[in-house]
């Protein structure tokens, strides 16, 4: 059914919190992302012409990078995009044929390839551009926030995370319940001021960015203290002084 | 937006086909086009032709044609899903038309032709709703969308309808509708042309990046050295100056030539005036190709805002 869940009043709203001052564009988490999805629940993530040039491929996870701001103000920005599994998401209204769903128990928005028709019409309403199509399937694939991992009880509870969160080496990823305030998620977001992308369209995204911190202003740099008269000994070296202070 | 092939030649088609089943349906009950049986079924085989074959080529774009069927299930949400569910009921009234025109019953087939007229309009509109419910694509969220689908199938339909008519002696009056409508999407379509073209994008590189707090947000590294589905797709970019000379060419080829061709037609009647419909009726099929590639072409979806200008947009 591709109308949305009713919500529920403080309902789970699991998502990441993707944190662009720490973030160094390494790719880990686009290559994790990758390694583990394509055998995960929207399995595979197919791969065209990956050994000639023309090389293409489906990733729910793609890594950019910017720069902001002008001179010295400026800064080199790394920023992850994937699906930010919206409160109101059009690419599951949209989609005529019911296969493009949000969960109601925890908010996440998944796809299923048994009964999608491969129009394409989902990834025309996403904003984001976080779907992308199986062109050998005939059928949209997406981030499935690791689903296949969160609630996996054969895996360790501590790597019961998304691929691209456990993977990340500068810990910029974090994942957890955006509807519980209490939640570590929640919190960071309200310290360090998280954002949401493109709120104009009012799609509502679950998903938050934390801003690059304020660079520290750097002091006037320290002035050399000039030698008083009676600590220089040499009697030249004080004639000079006096002469050149003139 | 990429012009698919196959949706430009649905969009266009199947509007021709949907209007000219509502000249038809409207029209011929209230005795404004010939009666004749014989004119009323080759009307609406056309209509059911062009309808069809547009469907069919819509098809072609989907990943599973084969499970095509599921489309008509989320009528409640989804615009796409409406407009399967309205042309698929359509054919129902207008399937009965024709048997009501074979048969030659008359009452019938006056209450038939306005069914199918509804639905024509009703599946028309779904199309142009498909588009402008797309919020990141803000040339097809342009409040002139929807009437922009619903004016020119009314043009192309009467164009058709006006062809036919003229052949069985009387195109009057669809030809008359079909100057008035062609007028009046002439002027929509500048003015859409316009809107697009000066409207500032709500939406930036700053917003989509939410990076506006530090200044000017640039590309510096895109995250792929090659092209993928993303930017095939969306990412299509037409040169200005391409854009120009076509919307030139949509609006002397699919409006004004027409619309002069049509109305000479009406002026010299008879024969003559046949031949003056049939070409109208071509080159407002022409031009409309030509307009729904523009519809596309010029269309920009945010998701190009994550890339370098260069490689989209």
């Amino acid at each position: 059914m591709t109308s949305l869940p009713e919500p529920v009043p403080n309902g789970k709203k699991l998502g990441l919190v993707i944190d662009l001052d720490t973030c160094v564009g390494c790719q880990a988490c686009a290559t994790n992302c990758k390694e583990w999805n394509t055998s995960g629940h929207l399995a595979p993530l197919p791969d065209f012409k990956p050994y000639s040039a023309g090389t293409e491929g489906v990733w729910f996870n793609r890594v950019h990078s910017y720069e902001a701001g002008e001179g010295e103000a400026g800064r080199t920005v790394h920023f992850p995009r994937s699906c930010l599994h919206c409160e109101q998401p059009a690419c599951v209204t949209v989609c005529p044929t019911g296969a493009s769903y949000k969960r109601a128990e925890d908010g996440i928005v998944l796809v299923n390839t048994e009964t999608c028709i491969g129009c394409g019409l989902c990834a025309w309403a996403c904003p984001y551009g976080a779907r992308e199509m199986d062109e050998d399937a005939g059928v949209m694939k997406k981030c499935t926030l690791c689903i296949d991992r969160i609630y996996n009880e054969t895996i360790p509870e501590a790597q019961r995370q998304p691929a691209c969160v456990l993977t990340c080496p500068t810990r910029a990823r974090h994942f957890g319940d955006l509807g519980d305030p209490d939640s570590a998620v929640s919190k960071l977001v309200r310290e360090r001021g998280g954002y949401d992308l493109m709120p104009e369209l009012g799609y509502k995204p679950v998903n938050k960015y934390l801003p690059p911190r304020k660079r520290a202003v750097a002091e006037a740099p320290p002035r050399e203290a000039e030698p008083r008269k009676e600590e220089i000994a040499n009697p030249l070296l004080r004639w000079m002084d006096k002469v050149l202070s003139r | 937006m990429n012009p698919a092939p196959s949706i430009i030649v649905f969009t266009t088609l199947s509007g021709a086909g949907y209007g000219l089943l509502f000249w038809l349906g409207l029209l011929r009950p209230l005795g404004l086009v010939p009666q004749d049986a014989s004119f009323g079924i080759v009307a609406l085989l056309l209509a059911l032709a062009l309808v069809t074959a547009g469907l069919l080529s819509s098809t072609a774009h989907l990943g599973r044609p084969e499970r095509a069927w599921r489309a008509l299930s989320q009528w409640r949400s989804s615009w796409l899903s409406r407009e399967g569910v309205a042309a698929v009921v359509t054919y129902v009234p207008a399937g009965l038309l024709f048997l009501a025109l074979l048969l030659g019953w008359r009452g019938a087939a006056a209450l038939f032709g306005l069914l199918a007229a509804a639905g024509a309009v009703a599946t028309v509109y779904c199309t142009g709703m498909i588009y402008a419910s797309l919020k990141p694509i803000r040339q097809w969220r342009h409040p002139l969308v929807v009437p922009g689908y619903l004016t020119l199938a009314a043009f192309s339909g009467a164009a058709l309808l006006a062809m036919f008519g003229a052949f069985w002696g009387d195109g009057a009056v669809p030809a008359v509708i079909a100057v008035l409508a062609g007028a009046g999407g002439f002027v929509l379509k500048r003015t859409y042309w316009r809107a697009i073209d000066t409207e500032p994008p709500a939406s930036t590189p700053e917003t989509a990046t939410g990076l506006g707090a530090l200044g000017t947000v640039r590309t510096l590294d895109p995250p792929h050295t090659e092209t993928n589905y993303l930017l095939r797709e969306m990412g299509f970019r037409i040169a200005r100056k391409h854009a120009a000379r076509l919307r030139l060419i949509a609006q002397a080829a699919g409006f004004a030539a027409p619309l002069v061709l049509l109305l000479l037609g009406l002026l010299i009647g008879g024969g003559a005036a046949a031949v003056l419909a049939t070409l109208a009726a071509v080159l407002v099929l022409l031009g409309l190709l030509v307009e729904r590639w523009l519809m596309f072409a010029e269309a920009t979806h945010t998701v190009t805002l994550y890339y370098p200008p260069a490689t989209a947009r």
